[in-house]
This record gives C-alpha cells, structure tokens and sequence, in this order.
C-alpha cells in the first residue's frame, strides 16, 4: 500500500496531515459548489430570500427560450473561431521568425509576452482609450473615414475591437509556447530536409507543422478555454455596448444571475456553457492526440 | 536552424532583412498602447484630447496626474490588499499542493485515485459554472464575503488541482523514494522527511508555479469583485475599476492610474523576464 505509513494508524495519521488540508479546501470551494449549481438551477432563488421553492426544469425552460443568452452564446462562438484563428496563427509566425537567429530575438520575445502579463480589467481600459481616443483623432488627422468615429460605438467594429485586444494580449503566449516547439525541433532532421532539397515551403508543410502538433494541441487548449471565459477585457473594453450587441455569454451569465436577479436560470446558462465548453475541448483534445500519433 | 540561415544566400538575407522589418513593425504596434499610456499620463486633458500623440504640448508636463491618482484611487491600500491576498493565496496553495501532489504520488490507495481525477477532470469547468452557488454558499448562507481571508481561501481552492496536477508529475519522475526511505531509518517523521528531504527537491516546480498563482491571483477580477465590495478591501484590479467608473473623463488622471496599476508587475518582469517567461512555459506544457 505505498510508503504512506506501515500500520494502519501511521497511514490514516499520513492521510490526515498530508491530504485531507488541500482535498478539503479543493472540495468546499469547487466541488460542493459545482453540486449545489445543481439544485440551485431547480429553485426560484433570486440571491436575497431564504426560502427557496422548487421549481423543476423551468429554469432550464427558461434559458432554452432566453434568446439573448442564444444570442450572446453565439456571439461568443463567432468571437471564439477569429480569435483562437488569429491568435495561433500570429503566435506561430513570430514564433517562426523569433527563433531564426534574428539580432536581440530575446528583447522581442520578451515584449511581444509583455501584453499577457497584465489583467483584463486594465488592459480594456488601455485600449478603450486607444479606440475612443487615439484613433478618432488619428481618424481625423489623416482623414481616414475608417477610424472617424469611435470603433465602440458600432456594434460590428467593436467585436473587431474585441478580437484585436485578444489577439494582442494572447499571441505573446502562445507564441512563447511555438518558439519552445521551434527549438525543440531537431536539427538533424532539418538540415537532411535541406539536404534532400526540400524547399521552405516543403520544409513547412511537411516536415515543421506535423512535428509541432504537440505545440498546436497545447495553444488551441490554452486559446480555446481563454477565449470562451472572456469576462475581464468585454467589461472594460465595451462594457457590452452598444446596446448589448458584444455582450459575450460570460458576461450574460454575469448579469442574469446578479443584476437580473435570476439565480436559477443563470446557473442553467453556465452549465450550458460547460457541457458546450467541455464538449469542444474534447473533441479537439482527442483530435490532436490522434494527429500526434499519426505525424 | 542557425547554420541553415547561413547557407542560404542572397535570397535568405533578404528575406531575413524583410523579415526584421516585419518584426520591428509588429513590435512597434504591440508596444504603442503603452507608450500611449506613459506618454499621455504626463500631459494635461486638453492637450490630450487635441493630439495624444504629439510630444510638444501647450502647456508642458506635469506629475499632478500621479498624485491625485495616487491619492483618490487610494493606491496604497490596494496595492497592501492585493499584496496581502496574493501573497497569503499563494503560500497556501504552494504548500498544501505539494503536500496532496506527495500524498497522491507515494499513497497508491483508492482515495488517491478517486481525488486525483476528480481534480484533473476539475480543471475543465469554467469559473462561470461555480460563482454562482459560491456567491450562495459563501454571501446568503455563511455570510463570510467582504474578508480577505475568504477570498484567500477561494483562490486556493481554485489554483489547487493545477498546481496538484504539475508537483505530482514532478515527484513521480524526479524524486526518488530512495532518499525518504534514508531519512525516515534516521528517524525522520513523514512530515520531517517531507519538508526537509522532498520539499527542497521540487524547487523548480515550486517557482513555476510561484509565477502562474502570482500573476493569476494578482490580476484576477471577476472572483474578487464577487468577495469583496468594501472600499477599504479592494484590491488594484477592483480599485482601478471603480476608480474608472468616477473619473473617467479625465484622462490624464485616468492614463495615470493605469500606469501606476501595471508598474509593480512590469518592474517585476524586469528583473525575473527569464524566470517568468521559462515559468509560464513550462507551466503550459505540462498542464
């Protein structure tokens, strides 16, 4: 029975002293919780009276027709492809172009990283008044219509803006990841490929993308869960606005339960939310671990 | 990949001319948010408002920007308060992980197995699908919110199956039981062999996750401004928050909060970027 102890009591004392601490702060702060979601998605409790009735599936009646929560869940998907997409797609090109032996590589890593270090709440404020500010008045200076107004209060621009921000704070981490998957390449195989006369398309295509599908896996996971978690950066940025139009599911969640007061049916949306999470980070979990195997 | 750049030729160099170019204009944009920040921290609101770019200004420069800033978003004590609780979080989660992650790893019993995937299969619920009911169990029914040891041991409990999953693969391919069976003939107890045989041994893993809890804790928003609402309790996220809410048409006042609220986590990073950078990594690959 592994070397927690010979005697019963020994093992039982071990399990107390080493375990029990950590299990038990794990157990009351996410698994008793996450349980009594459940329940809480079966009463009517509006987060002030102690009383709560019963009210069966309603709540999940209820979010099922709540077409704003489809809305925003929709919104959230869309926001979801293009920032995961451009994410992952800039992080592996300055990755690419970071690891070529490239004069002060390290001063760029080290800035491009920079972005994610800082919290949501500030960064959405730091490009709010890029959006609202600078660029209306770069839109004016040099009379590019695009820039004109502020991005913010358009509902198709800001979610552009919303990606940008993304893109911006996320691509420096996943590039870190790339650039471990770049060095970690071998050289052997890299210079018989040249020798063979691969070209560095071929080499790309080839030889590069099948061998960093271990890297892929990691960023789309990383990318993927950040992205549909997205609450910090929409509160600060666009608050929603206009008019709710880039009012992302977290931050519907949020409202339903707290300024709404809908405590049953808000939990109902965030486990929809977690059986759409968990379903797709399967899928694309079992997907890469299938690549891997055939590369 | 060094020596293949060297071969390549013409064509190579000025590819890679082309490429530094791309680079350098990549890192412009990436950069401009915070000079922006910096710059217009120092200017007066009407200069800001006709031209935040330019560097000549109507009426110079001032400090007074940081010094209301520093006075109405009361700096100090939310710098205090984050301090405390990330601090305080990540001790706690630090210690009791590796003690689990050891437990788990020498323990092959049934209660092992059992919590160990429920803590891996944990870590795909989003924190959306828990604050919920916490806010119902920790606010209507024990009524413990506005404390900032609550929040201490919220974060815990979140960062806790993370930081189990990482030390618990570390122990299991670098430690060798070995050593603890040496110290425990030499009387050690399980806890002594522990701290002073095992613990010392995990000092890479322990600065990772150092890193990961430091900058998650620090910067977290969401789980804090459910916990605490109290003006003197707030940490830098929430105070810039609400701070924003009242002041936000005045911008130089504004650029100046950001600027002190980012600057304890980009000082740090000036001097620990490699440690920071390496701990983020090796952070996402193994988990």
């Amino acid at each position: 029975m592994g070397t927690m102890g010979r005697k019963p009591v020994e093992r039982f004392k071990n399990l107390c002293i080493f375990a029990l601490p950590g299990i038990f702060i794990f157990c009351t702060v996410v698994i008793i919780p996450f349980i009594y979601g459940f329940y809480l998605t079966l009463t009517d409790w509006d987060g002030v009276k102690k009383v709560k009735a019963i009210v069966g599936l309603k709540n999940y009646m209820a979010a099922f027709q709540d077409i704003n929560f489809w809305a925003s869940m929709g919104l959230t998907l869309k926001y979801v492809l293009f920032s995961v997409l451009l994410v992952n797609i800039i992080a592996f090109i300055l990755a690419y172009a970071l690891t070529n032996g490239l004069k002060g590589q390290n001063f760029f890593r080290t800035g491009f990283f920079t972005p994610n270090l800082i919290g949501g709440v500030v960064l959405g404020f730091i490009w709010q008044f890029v959006f609202s500010r600078v660029l209306v008045n770069f839109g004016e200076a040099s009379g590019w219509g695009i820039f004109s107004t502020s991005w913010l209060s358009d509902p198709t621009k800001a979610f552009w803006a919303l990606v940008i921000v993304t893109v911006w704070q996320l691509s420096g981490y996943m590039m870190l990841i790339y650039i471990a998957g770049f060095t970690g390449l071998s050289t052997d195989v890299m210079e018989a490929a040249s020798i063979d006369g691969a070209t560095g398309m071929q080499r790309m295509k080839h030889i590069i993308i099948p061998l960093m599908v271990p890297s892929f896996v990691i960023c789309l996971f990383l990318t993927l869960s950040r992205a549909f978690m997205v609450y910090d950066v929409n509160l600060t940025l666009t608050g929603g606005e206009p008019y709710g139009t880039t009012r992302l599911v977290a931050m519907h969640v949020y409202e339903k339960a707290f300024t709404a007061r809908n405590y049953g049916v808000g939990q109902a949306e965030a486990l929809f939310l977690f059986i759409i999470v968990a379903c797709i980070s399967g899928a694309q979990i079992y997907l890469g671990k299938k690549k891997e195997v055939e590369a | 990949m060094k020596k293949s750049a060297k071969v390549g030729g013409t064509r190579k160099k000025v590819l890679s001319i082309t490429g530094l170019f791309a680079v350098v204009i990549m890192f412009f944009l990436y950069m401009i948010p915070f000079i922006l920040i910096l710059l217009n921290s120092f200017k007066y609101k009407r200069d800001i408002i006709k031209n935040p770019f330019s560097l000549i200004t109507k009426k110079g420069y001032t400090i007074e920007n940081y010094i209301t800033a520093f006075e109405k978003m009361n700096f100090l004590r939310a710098f205090g308060n984050s301090l405390f609780v990330t601090g305080l979080s990540t001790i706690a989660v630090i210690i009791l992980s590796a003690m689990v992650a050891y437990y788990f790893t020498r323990a092959k019993n049934k209660f092992s197995s059992v919590f160990f995937t429920l803590m891996a299969a944990s870590m795909i619920i989003p924190f959306q699908a828990i604050m919920i009911p916490l806010v119902s169990i920790y606010g209507a029914q024990l009524g413990l919110l506005n404390h900032r040891l609550t929040l201490v041991f919220l974060h815990t409990g979140f960062a806790m199956s993370m930081s189990v999953f990482i030390f618990q693969g570390f122990i299991k391919s670098n430690i060798p039981i070995s050593l603890e069976e040496a110290a425990y003939l030499d009387g050690c107890s399980k806890l002594q062999t522990f701290f002073k045989v095992v613990f010392p041994l995990l000092k890479p893993t322990t600065s990772t996750l150092i890193i990961l809890n430091v900058l998650a804790f620090w910067n977290d928003y969401l789980l804090p401004s459910l916990v605490l609402g109290k003006k003197n309790l707030l940490t830098l996220p929430l105070s810039t928050y609400t701070f924003y809410g009242t002041y936000s048409a005045d911008y130089g006042v504004i650029m100046a909060a950001l600027v002190l609220t980012v600057a304890p986590i980009l000082i740090l990073y000036l001097f620990l970027q490699k440690q920071i950078i390496s701990g983020v990594v090796a952070g996402a690959v193994k988990s």
